[in-house]
């Protein structure tokens, strides 16, 4: 890790305040409802039951821990992996298996793949495939919330990947210029689908980026859940206050694949993985809360029990939601349709008649 | 009435627009101290300060990106792209993402973003600073291209963008940017899209254009009539949406059609507008629809005047559809 620039390169948490401790157990059972999802939905694509799924496993610490340091009011800019940032935002379970499933009740109407989730009640901006968009789209509307001085910050989530993308240079470059509020959340997990942390740059870490546009950037370890917290904590202090961004990386491991389409032997040792997986940010939580007495083995299988059961029941309650109504194909293109989707959907309609007999 | 040139009524559509609206904003490069490369933001920065009047760095994803973060908040932002010519390094965040948005996010996400760009050849530009691209972005679903070929359109359809509630590109044929004057209503009068308008009645054939095309098709159809041929000529003002119902009945009308573009002809605006009007005109058409637009090669410095459509070859085109039946 790097310590050696007066742009606070640090490799330790910020000095700031740990996870709440009254909010450990909750963090806890929010991580835990992640894995269980993740691990559920990775066999439900395999069963042909959802067409593809991202997992975000081993990165449930840098998720919860960030998401706990921000408020209801802030805005986030997720990429496609940050399930567990919806969870921990209040997001109900149902709702990002009806957007897995595009039913009838996803509240994005089946428009994007599995794990493209937007809630606007909980302010989780509708991500996207592209790489990085969000980032400088992040900086624009904190610099909107800055004009209409509301007390919020917008945080993007990106991996490391898109610290090679277009958006992140301009999105670091305008925040540090607008000196926006704005926090550059960057879950290192080492892998761009194929491609190691070391591939994607020459620089020795990914924080120190942000130096270059006159931003702090900290390098934090994303297991850690004090440390994740104090960090983001930080950040939004120094954002509300009008000092300007902040890019934090979180160092963490995908223990799953890219997606369900992906085959990570192809390019990284069972060895490896193994290694990542001893520094689980699940069993090192468990093993404080246990160590703290703030939970028993027995609750844990509780917890595990009661997680299973309940994904799987949400799961086939969301499964026997209709399908999307084929006519919404033509809405929201634009606030109203135009003459030409009305001409089109009323040709579909005609289609429709035709094919089931009816005049 | 207020004569006025095209830059100058863009100029005025963003004065009344800010001075209505205190969440519309401009952005761009070169926008607020120096007015615009064009002068088209000309005063802006004086009257509405550094918070609302944007330079930006230089960087075209990072203006949209930007612009489009602004939206999703609320507010109104008009961003300028300096060129189209250099409007690519933005297409992935116009095309992925402004165009998008609300479609992908079930309608909880509109994203109403005003991109206005200048476009088109005739300035000796040469290569990046000339090309008329349009029919990349009427191609993609959710944004609507509009295009003014007068002042009072410039401003009235500016208005209408920024308006709105859905992404524009709205288009400014910088080649007429000063070349002409016209009068400019006193009043909010704004041009409605999806509504062409019929720049010069006549019954033999129809000239279908936009932007600097316009002008150049007038001036055709002054020597058509010379030969005794009375061409009808329509400005289309705004692509997407495309006033499907004007191109159909002029042709309906004439019998005849010449669509006049700067663009390249491949898969340009044209093509669009042949094959609407073999769906829907077929019976009207009298002789085979032609074409009048720049050639399927970059554009050109030195022999700009060569892949420019003018209005000779207008008149060219339109006599022998005019012979040909």
């Amino acid at each position: 890790m790097v310590d050696s620039s007066s742009l606070s390169i640090s490799s330790t948490p910020l000095a700031g305040e740990p996870f709440p401790r009254d909010a450990l157990v909750g963090a806890y059972q929010t991580m835990v409802l992640a894995r269980g999802t993740d691990e559920r939905c990775l066999s439900l694509q395999r069963q042909g039951r959802i067409g593809f799924y991202a997992p975000l496993m081993g990165q449930e610490a840098a998720q919860v821990g960030a998401s706990h340091a921000i408020t209801a009011e802030d805005w986030v800019f997720p990429a496609y992996r940050e399930l567990a940032v919806a969870l921990a935002r209040g997001v109900p379970l149902r709702a990002l298996f009806d957007q897995l499933l595009g039913n009838a009740d996803d509240q994005i109407k089946g428009r994007q793949m599995p794990n493209h989730f937007g809630f606007r009640s909980a302010n989780f901006v509708v991500a996207s495939s592209p790489i990085g968009t969000q980032i400088t789209q992040a900086v624009g509307a904190a610099m909107a919330a800055q004009r209409r001085k509301d007390p919020i910050v917008t945080i993007a989530f990106f991996g490391d990947g898109a610290t090679s993308s277009n958006d992140f240079h301009a999105g670091l470059n305008f925040a540090g210029v607008f000196r926006a509020p704005t926090i550059f959340f960057c879950q290192n997990n080492q892998w761009a689908i194929s491609l190691p942390r070391e591939r994607q740059t020459r620089s020795a870490t990914l924080a120190e980026k942000a130096g270059a546009y006159g931003i702090p950037g900290v390098v934090v370890d994303g297991n850690d859940l004090d440390a994740v917290f104090g960090a983001v904590r930080a950040a939004r202090a120094r954002a509300i206050s009008g000092e300007g961004p902040t890019m934090i990386e979180a160092e963490v491991y995908r223990f799953g694949p890219h997606s369900t389409s992906d085959d990570p032997k192809r390019y990284r040792s069972d060895h490896e993985v193994a290694a990542a997986k001893e520094r689980d940010p699940i069993a090192r939580l468990k093993a404080r809360l246990l160590d703290q007495g703030l939970w028993s083995e027995e609750s844990d299988r509780a917890l595990w029990d009661e997680v299973r059961h309940r994904v799987m029941e949400t799961f086939e309650a969301a499964e026997k939601v209709s399908p999307m109504d084929p006519r919404t194909i033509f809405d929201d293109v634009f606030a109203r349709l135009t003459l030409r989707l009305e001409e089109e959907r009323a040709a579909y309609e005609g289609s429709l008649r035709e094919s089931s007999g009816r005049p | 009435m207020t004569e006025m040139n095209l830059v100058q009524a863009v100029n005025r559509a963003l004065h009344e627009a800010m001075r209505k609206d205190p969440d519309v904003l401009v952005l761009g490069e070169d926008v607020g101290v120096n007015g615009g490369v064009f002068r088209a933001t000309d005063g802006l920065f004086k009257e509405f300060g550094g918070e609302r009047v944007i330079d930006t760095p230089l960087s075209e994803t990072g203006i949209i990106g930007t612009a489009i973060g602004m939206a999703l908040y609320g507010l109104k932002p008009v961003a300028e792209i300096q060129f189209l010519d250099f409007i690519y390094p933005a297409f992935d965040q116009i095309v992925s993402e402004l165009a998008k948005f609300r479609y992908r996010s079930g309608g909880q996400y509109p994203a109403h973003v005003v991109i206005r760009s200048p476009y088109g050849g005739g300035i000796k530009g040469g290569l990046y600073h000339s090309q008329s691209t349009e029919a990349y972005f009427c191609h993609t679903a959710g944004l609507q291209v509009v295009v003014p070929s007068t002042p009072a359109d410039a401003r009235g359809l500016l208005r209408t963008a920024i308006d709105g509630e859905d992404p524009v590109l709205f288009l400014e044929p910088k080649r007429i940017y000063r070349s002409m004057t016209g009068e400019v209503p006193e009043d909010d009068v704004r041009v409605p899209f999806g509504k062409a308008r019929v720049v010069r009645e006549g019954s033999d054939l129809s000239l279908f254009a936009y932007g600097a095309m316009v002008p150049q098709s007038v001036e055709a159809a002054e020597v058509l009539e010379k030969d005794g041929i009375s061409a009808e000529v329509i400005d289309l003002r705004s692509l997407v949406p495309l006033d499907e119902a004007a191109v159909i009945s002029s042709v309906e009308k004439t019998g005849r059609a010449v669509i006049v573009h700067e663009a390249a002809r491949f898969c340009g605006l044209g093509a669009e507008l042949a094959a609407l009007l073999a769906e829907k005109a077929f019976y009207s058409l009298k002789a085979p629809v032609a074409r009048v637009t720049g050639f399927d090669t970059p554009f050109p410095y030195a022999l700009e005047n060569v892949y420019l459509p003018n209005a000779e070859r207008i008149v060219q085109a339109s006599r022998a559809t005019v012979r040909a039946a």
